[in-house]
């Protein structure tokens, strides 16, 4: 079985926020000096989620798509290093201008069915730069493939592919038909750190690099206009509450709540 | 003139909160505001939706999954030619508003704090990107144009039942939408109140250092008739199940008081509680960014500093 995983590199989101900068008049975020970007953590998930697939069977196949406007090799080299088969890069400058996920959802459906033979995609809920949560089920829409999103747990057997979603209340057991879309939520668990052999292999293994041209897909305008981004403003000042240890702040935390009718 | 499309559910055969906070969304919006609304008791629902705001309705009748709801949306979008297509994030699975705006070749923007039309009638919206670390502005470049709301970013409008407005049943042929097959349903129980109606919250971060310390944090919502949340860090951890989850991909609150105890207050986090009211905070790192958007805080360890505020809140609350 082929299972391709959708990974985008992003700037890490755990980024302090002293570091965490905007250029107002670019309308953009600044990329943060000397903070080496990161794969998705949904991302890195859905890998794990792969090589969770591939450890229960034989002939499990990951190849892993990223594409984006430049990439840190080492970076994008990371679920290799995890252990799956196969990088694809795509790498263009339209993917710099602003968030634009049908552009995205065309590109990764073509390169989806360049592959051949895939059975399974497995992405990201949502990557943590736009937060935008809609490029899986675009890609699925594209194909024509159904999609259960937000898993915790994905299983493929049979022709069909198990799996759990994550609910407001507890999870539902959904079963659909391969080939199909899933997308991971962190209830998944811990992706895997790559340990020595992997990082040596995945060293060795040369990405597969296609262009827009090689998959047959124009830059598209994007749906929406970024007319402006900025920092969101908080306005609140703290009353810090003292007292002689904590203790005795956290009795007259309570009195100053009481004073102040939040009790 | 075409108007605003709400995608919206039933409930136990009533319209869900936040399906009336989109129709409010709509009418903010001016124009015609057509609801289609899919779900069990969709009927009645329905007459929710035309009398807190909507102008007439669709409706799809059944618990129907979200492949048959994107279908139910094509149809209704057919019917109604609409400018505008709004919805809550949290429709049905989640993923309804994507599928229904992917079908209609409809740019959708997720998770909108508020929107509205600019001179030329072009939607425009803003939302938290960054995971809330920077607010978006956008503007749409053609028409329809999509946008689901973040929860309680707008509030439904009074109930006026002397509205009235068409109700029109629509037939999806769900059996051949339906690829995903529900096999089994887990639920937790819930004790006391819902997070999302709870007039105060306490959450629990990594701070706390393990499950035990939840115990603490439930006695003293019981005590403030409140209910429990917690970060991301604490779920992941094990300590409480993923359902307490508050933040960006977890619940939104809106509590009148939200107090939160070992969480340091990324703005992931921040994104499912800066609706409350006011946030207190016990955190032993003054530079925490929680920090930034409290009333009050305390800085020390909550082991001393949370026993000491419970012992003092029953003395206060005695009376109560
Ligand atoms: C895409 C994405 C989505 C996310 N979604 C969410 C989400 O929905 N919800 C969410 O919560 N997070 C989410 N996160 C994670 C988020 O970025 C933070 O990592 C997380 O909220 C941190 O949880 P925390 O505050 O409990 O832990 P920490 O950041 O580790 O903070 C622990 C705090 O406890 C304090 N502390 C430690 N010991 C004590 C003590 N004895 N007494 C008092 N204080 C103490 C520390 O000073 C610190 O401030 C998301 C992240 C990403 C990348
Ligand atoms: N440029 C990209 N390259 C690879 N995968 C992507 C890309 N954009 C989005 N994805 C996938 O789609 C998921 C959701 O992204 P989004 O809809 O942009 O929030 C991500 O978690 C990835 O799995």
């Amino acid at each position: 079985m082929k299972i391709a995983v959708l990974a985008k590199q992003v700037i890490d989101p755990e980024t302090p926020l002293s570091a965490f900068k905007i250029d107002s008049d670019a309308k953009r975020v600044v990329t943060p000096p000397n903070l080496p970007p990161v794969i998705n953590g949904f991302d890195e998930q859905a890998v794990e989620a792969a090589l969770r697939v591939k450890e229960a069977q034989a002939d499990v196949f990951i190849a892993v798509i990223t594409a984006g406007a430049s990439f840190a090799p080492d970076v994008v080299k990371k679920p290799l290093a995890m252990g799956a088969d196969q990088l694809v890069l795509i790498e263009d400058p339209a993917f710099d201008a602003n968030p634009n996920p049908l552009f995205a959802v065309d590109v990764l459906a073509a390169a989806i069915r360049r592959l051949g033979g895939v059975e399974l995609v497995i992405a990201g809920r949502q990557a943590s730069d736009w937060d935008n949560a809609q490029v899986p089920v675009g890609v699925a829409e594209a194909l024509g493939w159904p999609i259960a999103t937000v898993c915790q747990r994905v299983e493929a057997r049979d022709g069909k592919v198990v799996v759990e979603r994550v609910t407001p209340d507890g999870h539902e057991v959904v079963e659909a038909p391969l080939p199909t879309v899933v997308t991971v939520s962190n209830e998944l668990g811990n992706a895997r750190y790559p340990n020595m052999r992997g990082i040596m292999a995945a060293k060795r293994v040369e990405p597969t690099r296609w262009s827009l041209d090689d998959l047959g897909v124009q830059p598209r305008e994007p749906a929406f206009e970024l007319t402006d981004l900025r920092l969101p403003e908080t306005a609140k000042l703290t009353e810090f509450i003292e007292g002689e240890d904590d203790a005795d702040a956290g009795r007259k935390l309570a009195a100053a709540m009481r004073e102040a009718n939040l009790l | 003139m075409a108007g605003v499309l709400v995608l919206g559910e039933a409930l136990e055969g009533a319209a869900a909160a936040s399906t009336l906070e989109a129709i409010a969304a709509g009418r903010a919006l001016g124009g015609p505001v057509a609801a289609a609304i899919i779900g069990d008791g969709a009927k009645s629902a329905a007459q929710d939706a035309i009398a807190h705001g909507a102008d007439s309705a669709f409706v799809c009748e059944g618990g129907l999954g979200p492949e048959a709801a994107a279908a139910f949306a094509e149809q209704t979008a057919a019917a109604s030619a609409p400018r505008v297509v709004l919805g809550a994030k949290a429709l049905l699975d989640g993923s309804v508003m994507a599928r229904a705006a992917y079908r209609l070749g409809a740019g959708l923007l997720q998770d909108c704090a508020s929107v509205a039309l600019d001179a030329d009638g072009r939607l425009t919206a803003t939302r938290p990107v960054y995971g809330g670390n920077a607010m978006a502005a956008f503007r749409a470049s053609g028409s329809p144009a999509a946008a689901s709301l973040r929860a309680r970013a707008y509030e439904a409008l009074e109930r006026d039942d002397s509205r009235a407005g068409s109700i029109v049943p629509i037939e999806v042929d769900a059996a051949a939408h339906t690829r995903l097959r529900v096999v089994e349903r887990v639920r937790r129980p819930q004790e006391g109140v819902r997070l999302e109606d709870a007039r105060v919250v306490v959450g629990g971060g990594r701070g706390l250092g393990g499950p035990e310390a939840f115990a603490q944090l439930e006695e003293l919502a019981r005590l403030l008739r409140g209910a429990v949340g917690a970060s991301r860090a604490a779920c992941d951890a094990g300590w409480v199940p993923p359902s307490y989850q508050i933040g960006l991909t977890g619940r939104t609150v809106a509590p009148d008081l939200y107090l939160a105890v070992g969480i340091s207050g990324a703005s992931q986090h921040m994104a499912g509680c800066s609706g409350a009211r006011d946030i207190v905070a016990i955190n032993k790192d003054a530079g925490a960014n929680i920090f930034k958007e409290a009333r009050f805080g305390v800085v020390g360890d909550w082991r001393q500093v949370l026993p000491a505020f419970v012992d003092q809140l029953h003395e206060l609350l005695s009376d109560r």
